[in-house]
């Protein structure tokens, strides 16, 4: 018998991976506990916040406008190439804005931030961890939690939301310019048809979605700088978990949150 | 506290990381004013202690006094408050390279003490002037320094709240054996302008000779020698004589792959 299949060693393994895992969420459940709390009390550091929130929307705005226009042409185009086989081309306005805002504009938003912005917050972190500047930060009655993380949360739950709101209007006017240019759709037909079948509670559903994407990115992308070691190569590790978990946990949390937003 | 009571007190200090003991029950004095450098080779836990007593490790277990206070287990705003008394200068400098360089000097200044930037900024100025850095210097980034230069941007963002106890982590790592000797001298005139208390760890015994009054000796997680500078050369210890004096042979024996 391989020495793996032997039913105890086996056990063992499963036992150790699974103790891990439990160390490894009760160890993040902490610093997520920890981190809110210093978000919510007092010193706070607005200047650093204002730098955030600048890092985080302000500069994602480009990679984020980008992919929300193309996936509003895409899924324009697609659509037609679908409807058509039943003629029924004139519920693409519909299937854009519905698409963009309840599902594609947060969640793609939410993983081109986590490729920008949570992995370079735990770069940045986790160069200040193995260059002893978070030590260094104690050492000078600072808390860390509260200096770097605290601002990094506060900008991601804000700012997402803004960036998808803007991201879900560029969409829109994505699927507007393949309909109207490509498509031959009559361009106040399909403003008209859009407003339409537009819903309030669709763009807030999203937008609700941004804040909790905003908060995964961003605590994860701290949570791994924080605690990573070992010099360069840790960092790139921690730059790559960052960027894996929060794409996972974004595509995970969607779907519950669906259920939680829509189900009746 | 009276006024026989060291400043740092250290006893029976435990520190393993998994099934490596580092620190086997240490103790160790730190007189008021006093300088004290422990010395040793790479891997004896010089790193740990202080950050033992500093807070940034959690000893597994032994007592860490400051003042005569218990520091271990110490949160919130205790902690915060012992943390005032420290000042830190850190192998690598861990200069903040967020910000500019009177920025990293006036940090403690402006955020932990709330002052006003213009007035932080001048008493920033002020301490890098007496570690030989002009104004202009203030304006730079961390990255742009020398690696002398950062060392001494340390040292003034190390004594810019006149602290009262200050560490030094291998203060002349990575430096050539000139800009060794000026940081080493104003170590000495800085612990001696602020009346401080301050406690090195070092491997370079130039650096030692010049800034402790008291050298220590750590091997094995254990304080093994301790005594006045001028006694290091008849310590009668042979493994302080084997390490002052650099000879691959004695009784210490380096974990060499061969």
């Amino acid at each position: 018998m391989h020495e793996f299949l032997h039913p105890i060693r086996f056990l063992k393994t499963v036992g150790r991976v699974f103790f891990a895992f439990l160390g490894a969420t009760g160890k993040l459940a902490i610093f997520t506990f920890t981190s809110l709390m210093h978000a919510l009390t007092p010193p706070y550091y607005p200047r650093l916040i204002g730098q955030q929130m600048i890092s985080v929307g302000y500069f994602s705005l480009p990679v984020v406008g980008l992919t929300a226009v193309f996936t509003g042409m895409v899924l324009a185009l697609q659509s037609y190439t679908g409807f058509s086989r039943f003629s029924a081309e004139s519920a693409i306005p519909n299937v854009v804005v519905l698409s963009i805002t309840r599902e594609l504009g947060p969640v793609l938003a939410g993983l081109m931030v986590a490729g920008r912005v949570g992995a370079a917050m735990a770069a940045e972190i986790g160069t200040m961890r193995v260059t002893e500047q978070i030590d260094a930060l104690v050492t000078l009655s600072t808390n860390p939690q509260k200096y770097l993380v605290a601002p990094r949360l506060i900008a991601g739950l804000a700012m997402l939301p803004l960036l998808v709101l803007v991201g879900d209007i560029i969409g829109v006017f994505g699927g507007y310019i393949v309909s109207v240019y490509k498509l031959g759709f009559n361009p106040s037909t399909y403003i008209i048809n859009t407003w339409n079948f537009f819903q309030v509670d669709d763009l807030v559903s999203g937008l609700i979605k941004a804040s909790v994407f905003g908060f995964i990115v961003t605590l994860l992308g701290c949570y791994n700088g924080f605690y990573s070691k070992g010099g360069a190569q840790g960092v790139g590790a921690a730059t790559t978990m960052a960027v894996v978990s929060a794409s996972i946990l974004i595509l995970c949390s969607d779907y519950f949150l669906t259920e939680l937003l829509f189900t009746k | 506290m009276t006024s026989s009571t060291p400043k740092i007190e250290v006893r029976d200090l435990h520190k393993a990381f998994g099934p490596k003991e580092v620190l086997t029950g240490l103790n160790l004095d730190v007189g008021v004013g006093e300088s004290v450098v422990v010395i040793g080779g790479s891997g004896t836990g010089k790193s740990v202690l202080i950050k033992c007593i500093i807070g940034l490790l959690k000893p597994d277990s032994g007592s860490i006094r400051i003042d005569g206070v218990e520091t271990i287990g110490m949160r919130g705003k205790d902690r915060e408050e012992v943390l005032k008394k420290f000042g830190m200068l850190f192998q690598g400098a861990a200069l903040f390279d967020s910000i500019n360089v009177w920025q990293n000097v006036a940090f403690a200044l402006i955020q932990s003490q709330g002052m006003d930037h213009n007035k932080a900024k001048g008493i920033a100025l002020e301490k890098m002037a007496q570690v030989g850095l002009g104004p202009e210097v203030g304006e730079l980034s961390p990255a742009e320094l020398s690696g002398g230069m950062q060392k001494r941007v340390g040292l003034a963002r190390a004594i810019a709240t006149q602290p009262q106890i200050i560490f030094f982590d291998e203060p002349t790592t990575g430096l050539d054996p000139i800009m060794g000797d000026v940081i080493n001298d104003l170590i000495v005139e800085s612990v001696r302008d602020l009346g401080a208390t301050a406690l090195s760890i070092t491997h370079d015994m130039a650096s030692a000779r010049k800034i402790a009054d008291r050298i220590a000796m750590i091997y094995e997680g254990k304080i093994i020698w301790a005594g006045p500078v001028r006694e290091i050369d008849s310590s009668g210890s042979d493994h302080v004589d084997q390490f002052i004096n650099g000879r691959a042979e004695g009784p210490i024996k380096m974990a060499v792959r061969g």
